[in-house]
């Protein structure tokens, strides 16, 4: 039995990671990640953990920190948001083709100029080509199931990758809902224990982590990754199912709402996705079939169930919290590389929303569907939702 | 009650907006209801103008939108009304409550609010208890009396669980009298 208890996002993903227990926790505070480290530094000064928590000057430090430690062997964990991710792009970028299985929570935030501390996606937005599989949460549940599935998929042998499990600022990692904590010793059994097999101190099998590979072999090991990386669908669904016999539902790759018979439908993101299902319900009981798809496996993009779950659709409105400048926008850009493949596509169009943390409301959405559903559409030219002047 | 009641609560950094609206959601949360709260954060300094919001259903709360059409309306600062449209989207069948020693028609005019509006001295009793400006829990006890959104145990309740390990039991005592004195003292 679970125990369900009024928390925020930031406390949901520390719930998360004291059940998980990782041996090594290395971050560094950051608006509106903070939270969670916080939360979880108490758990680790009452002595709830058995985590080595290290303190360090900067991001780039955590992130260098925590690949030394999950080199060695260890479950090593961090946390950041938006210029903190930016610190320590340059291991993050190193971390997949070290094939180090870390799993970072990060609470979306904008990217600076200008400075703000609010949400969007242009920090995650960043570091989708850089090999790590990336998940979003619509809210403060999800981020908790979230990162125990993503500790499963990342650590399997088969994989062997680093996971973000993204949510987003203030708007779901302040918020507080209620939130289930399944049973501690149920999800200890799930989560496990990271294997030793791979780790340096492994000495019965000395091995190299990070050696240097010149045009001659480098080709091959991206290629090695992007197989890891292909096969993160199938072990997504294994694990899903496991964690769905104690959270009593499914994990899916993508949540269809409402979309069987849906003449329009929404595509978006994380917390939006809640306010657009009030959307999609009020416009129902309006009589018009609209729909929703939130996607929550991002990397690997499961292009061929996503085209498969749009194909009868007319009309398809694809809403990005962030910007590709110069370029189709990061999500509309995925839905439409999925949809190229049918005979008869649905008509698209793009738009920007929420950058910056300005709100998005049921009502904006439902402007779309109106615009969708009327079929006056540029799917070349991208619309901005609640641009002033 | 609505399908959603939301509560919207204006203050000032420092005053306990953002508190008092956790405490609200706990208390319905305590009753098996669903709750969602969460504050507007600006550029955080002592003193600012606050919101911060609670919404209490039967049902699960999906949209992550701020409260725009308040059920009730908590203004811990009187002052802030010459600058901040406390009642915007408040209904005639809603109600705002003002910390404030007099509800006079000045304190209804600045609101810009027709509808039902009450007033307590939640600064003076927190002044007289604790020797601090923290409105917050007087104003919830004066909005459990108008509206009855929760009961005063489960607020009771909160109060000790969110508060003894902070400042002990003395405190926390005196927050639940604090509760009390709101209920008792709110007033047309």
């Amino acid at each position: 039995m679970g125990v369900k208890k009024a928390i925020t996002g930031a406390q949901a993903a520390a719930e998360a990671m004291r059940q998980i227990n990782p041996d090594v926790v290395v971050a560094y505070p950051i608006t509106p990640q903070t939270p969670i480290v916080e939360h979880f530094a108490t758990y680790v000064a009452n002595g709830i953990v058995d985590t080595e928590m290290v303190p360090v000057e900067s991001e780039h430090s955590a992130m260098s920190a925590a690949v030394g430690a999950e080199a060695a062997g260890a479950r090593a964990m961090s946390a950041t948001s938006s210029q903190g991710l930016a610190l320590m792009w340059e291991i993050v970028a190193a971390t997949p083709g070290l094939r180090l299985p870390i799993v970072m929570p990060l609470v979306n935030r904008t990217i600076s100029a200008p400075l703000n501390i609010h949400g969007d996606h242009s920090d995650v937005m960043g570091v989708t080509t850089l090999g790590w599989i990336q998940i979003f949460s619509e809210n403060a549940q999800e981020v908790y199931e979230n990162l125990l599935l993503a500790i499963r998929v990342a650590e399997d042998e088969r994989i062997q990758l680093p996971a973000m499990v993204n949510q987003d600022g203030f708007i779901t990692s302040h918020a507080i809902e209620p939130v289930e904590i399944y049973d501690d010793d149920k999800v200890r059994a799930f989560v496990g224990t990271r294997s030793m097999e791979r780790g340096l101190l492994n000495v019965a099998h000395p091995r190299t982590i990070g050696a240097m590979a010149l045009p001659d072999y480098l080709l091959e090991v991206k290629r090695a990754q992007e197989e890891a990386m292909s096969r993160v669908f199938e072990v997504y669904h294994s694990v899903a199912k496991e964690l769905s016999a104690i959270t009593g539902h499914e994990h899916p790759l993508f949540e269809a709402y409402r979309l069987d018979d849906a003449e329009a439908a929404v595509v978006v993101l994380n917390s939006a996705a809640g306010t657009a299902k009030v959307a999609v319900d009020a416009m129902r009981d309006r009589g018009m079939r609209v729909g929703l798809l939130k996607p929550i496996l991002f990397r690997p993009f499961p292009y061929a169930e996503i085209r498969d779950a749009l194909k009868n659709v007319s009309a398809i409105g694809v809403l990005d919290r962030s910007m590709d400048f110069g370029a189709y926008a990061p999500v509309y850009s995925e839905l439409r590389n999925s949809l190229f493949e049918l005979d008869k596509r649905p008509k698209l169009q793009s738009y920007v929303f929420g950058l910056g943390g300005r709100d998005i409301l049921r009502g904006d959405i439902e402007v779309v569907f109106d615009e969708l559903l009327s079929g006056s559409l540029d799917p070349e030219r991208q619309r901005y939702i609640g641009l002033r002047g | 009650m609505n399908d959603v009641y939301e509560v919207r609560m204006h203050g000032r950094a420092g005053q306990g907006a953002k508190s008092g609206a956790q405490l609200l959601a706990e208390a319905a949360f305590l009753e098996g209801k669903y709750i969602q709260s969460f504050p507007e954060y600006g550029s955080e300094r002592r003193g600012a103008p606050t919101v911060a919001y609670t919404k209490i259903a039967e049902r699960v709360l999906r949209s992550h939108e701020p409260v725009l059409n308040p059920d009730a309306v908590l203004v811990l600062d009187f002052g802030i009304m010459r600058s901040i449209p406390v009642a915007v989207g408040l209904g005639q069948d809603g109600i705002l409550i003002v910390n404030t020693k007099v509800c006079s028609s000045e304190i209804k005019q600045l609101a810009g609010f027709d509808g039902p509006t009450y007033g307590v001295d939640a600064t003076g009793i927190s002044l007289e208890l604790l020797d601090m400006d923290t409105p917050n829990v007087p104003m919830l006890g004066a909005l459990v009396k108008l509206t009855g959104v929760v009961k005063m145990e489960s607020l009771e309740s909160v109060l000790r669980e969110y508060f003894l390990s902070k400042i002990g039991a003395e405190k926390v005592q005196k927050n639940v009298t604090m509760l009390h004195r709101g209920f008792d003292e709110v007033s047309a």
